[in-house]
């Protein structure tokens, strides 16, 4: 069977679990392999076989030290070399770029923000604010695929974790954006927003900086805090945490939308949310036609409530 | 300094937006274009840098005769001229070939920067910035919420999802712009008058030096297999808070085991 390459994202040691996530495709395809950039630790390689890969190929850490093209050269040189079937990685605004000039290098083709993959690489994607479903495919070469975060879910399955460390010499040209330095904000315990199970998101109902009605509630579901964009045109909250066409996608198993309208450039970033809750005063607002479970009332009564009933039953 | 913005025509998202059943390419003449929204702080960036260092700033279009409008509201921003690529050879082109499209006619251009939006609203691949780097053999500036040009050095902030890095590179390079650098200009009445007189070169495929063997629906990396409605979600419950709403939540979260 051939080889599909699985991009690892990883912090701190620890594989992301959009990559568990992209395993699980990758044996729908072939046998995964995948490729760490950076140190892997024997927690990291361990994890790796366990959700089903039979190779992990090591590059050197340097790699990171530039902006995309180097990885770009990593991923075609391992395609070309291992004559692979599919080249996936996660469909963040990084990644997706890397997936972009793998591509070019590899002179075929790239599908980006996909929801679904099957065994010939047809890949399933949720377009116009969710309202169609489309199926692509690349047409000549070896794919390369960004997929959703939370989009498929992984299941574990033991690979037999072969380490190979990949020489590679990279290009003058692909190190011609240098990352001098990083600046990491203020983040706190919350998990990642795109990566999160539960995201709850405050919108203009909130009707001040004081976010903690939705802080509160994220935090008692463990959840992410995420904001509409009137919210953050406001100043109340982060551009980071903006939920929606110029703002991330985000596809968890709940989404509460507390005082959110649901505008289509909303709807954008988190339509394939499995369950949605909403919050809202206004009975015809368009948010409780895509809603599970919605209440019609005052976030600032409904919220707390729900917060204090949550961390009673826990 | 020359600056090259480039600027993408789109659906508008208010307006419903088609497929083609024919050919599953966007039905562009189903909605009203307007310009692609982050393509706007694309062009305020380019402006702002022209009015501290000089030059001039060209917006670059490959789009359909329609696309035209985009161009108009572009330069009524404050920008110089226009090219416009337009060629019926190019329709149906996918993220790669448009990048492809794009490096070629930059090819016959001359510029220190080239500025584009991160991502565009109708197809939202965002790689056309990083795969224009790759055909250009240029520096990769992208996801820029900040940037600084000195002399031939230039140092952009990098977004990502836990802050920022900074970049550093020399001139010439590409930029792909987020929303939040800056606050894109209204045009004034005398700007939207003095647009109509400035200059749009017009392009076809030949004279922006594409082959035409690696453009359009034919020949494109990637295609449409099918397309359908998504399937409607299931009617929810809409309950009215009666003082009791957030315990009926709680409720609903409990039948689904989310606590
Ligand atoms: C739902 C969907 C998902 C897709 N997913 C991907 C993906 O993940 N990756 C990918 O690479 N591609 C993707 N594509 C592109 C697809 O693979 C095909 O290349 C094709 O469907 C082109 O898309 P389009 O509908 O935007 O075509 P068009 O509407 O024809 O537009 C293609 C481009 O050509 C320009 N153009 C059109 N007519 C002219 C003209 N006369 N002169 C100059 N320029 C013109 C447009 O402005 C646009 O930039 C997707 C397309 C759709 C509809
Ligand atoms: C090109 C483009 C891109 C865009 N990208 C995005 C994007 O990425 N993300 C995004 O979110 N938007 C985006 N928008 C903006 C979008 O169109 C909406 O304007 C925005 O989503 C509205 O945010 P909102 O729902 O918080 O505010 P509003 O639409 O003002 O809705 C506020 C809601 O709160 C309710 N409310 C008020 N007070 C209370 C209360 N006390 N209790 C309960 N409910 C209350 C109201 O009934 C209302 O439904 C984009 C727009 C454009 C044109």
């Amino acid at each position: 069977m051939a080889e599909v390459l699985v991009l690892v994202d990883h912090v701190d040691g620890q594989v992301k679990k959009v990559t568990l996530e992209l395993l699980t495709a990758a044996r729908r395809i072939g046998e995964p392999s995948a490729v760490v950039v950076g140190e892997a630790t024997d927690e990291l390689k361990a994890k790796l076989g366990e959700y089903g890969a039979e190779k992990i190929y090591t590059a050197p850490a340097e790699i990171d030290d530039y902006v995309v093209a180097p990885k770009a050269e990593l991923l075609a040189k391992l395609a070309a070399d291992k004559s692979a079937a599919a080249v996936l990685v996660s469909a963040t605004a990084e990644n997706k770029e890397v997936a972009g000039r793998t591509a070019v290098k590899l002179g075929s083709g790239v599908l980006t923000d996909v929801v679904d993959v099957t065994p010939e690489v047809v890949a399933e994607h949720s377009i116009f604010g969710g309202a169609v479903i489309t199926h692509a495919k690349v047409t000549s070469g070896v794919p390369v695929v960004a997929v959703r975060p939370n989009a498929i879910p992984a299941e574990p399955s033991s690979g037999a974790a072969a380490v190979e460390a990949v020489e590679i010499e990279i290009s003058d040209a692909a190190k011609a954006a240098r990352i001098t330095d990083r600046v990491k904000q203020e983040k706190g315990a919350r998990p990642e927003l795109t990566e999160a199970a539960v995201v709850v998101s405050g919108g203009r109902g909130v009707g001040s900086e004081d976010f903690s009605v939705v802080e509160n509630l994220a935090d008692a579901l463990g959840g992410a805090v995420g904001a509409s964009r009137a919210a953050v045109d406001a100043g109340w909250y982060p551009h980071a945490f903006q939920v929606g066409q110029t703002g991330k996608t985000v596809s968890p198993n709940l989404y509460i939308a507390l005082g959110i309208s649901g505008a289509i450039q909303h709807r954008a970033g988190m339509q394939t949310s499995k369950t949605i809750v909403a919050v809202n005063k206004d009975p015809e607002a368009p948010i409780l036609e895509i809603s599970d479970f919605a209440v019609v009332g005052d976030l600032h009564k409904v919220a707390p409530q729900l917060t204090e009933e949550i961390n009673k039953r826990k | 300094m020359n600056i090259v913005v480039l600027v993408k025509q789109v659906p508008d998202t208010e307006t419903e937006r088609k497929l083609n059943p024919a050919d599953s390419t966007v039905d562009r003449a189903a909605s009203d274009g307007v310009i692609n929204e982050l393509d706007e702080y694309a062009i305020e960036e380019a402006l702002l840098l022209k009015e501290k260092h000089g030059g001039e700033v060209t917006i670059l279009t490959v789009g359909p005769e329609q696309a035209t409008d985009s161009i108009r509201k572009a330069l009524s921003m404050g920008a110089d001229k226009a090219v416009h690529v337009s060629d019926d050879a190019l329709a149906g082109s996918d993220a790669l070939q448009t990048a492809y499209a794009i490096a070629q006619t930059l090819g016959t251009l001359e510029y220190d920067l080239v500025i584009l939006g991160s991502e565009s609203t109708d197809a939202r691949t965002g790689v056309v910035g990083a795969a224009l780097a790759e055909y250009l053999g240029l520096p990769q500036l992208t996801l820029a919420n900040k940037v600084d040009i000195d002399g031939s050095s230039v140092k952009i902030q990098r977004q990502t999802d836990d802050g920022y890095q900074v970049v550093e590179a020399t001139l010439p390079a590409v930029i792909s712009v987020v929303e939040k650098i800056n606050e894109p200009r209204y045009p004034s009445f005398k700007l939207i008058m003095a647009a109509k007189k400035k200059p749009v070169a017009k392009l076809g495929i030949a004279d922006a030096g594409i082959d035409a063997a690696k453009v359009g629906l034919a020949n494109a990396t990637t295609q449409v297999v099918d397309f359908a409605p998504a399937p409607p979600r299931a009617a929810g419950t809409v309950v009215k808070d009666e003082g009791s709403g957030g315990v009926q939540i709680a409720d609903f979260l409990a039948s689904k085991k989310f606590v």
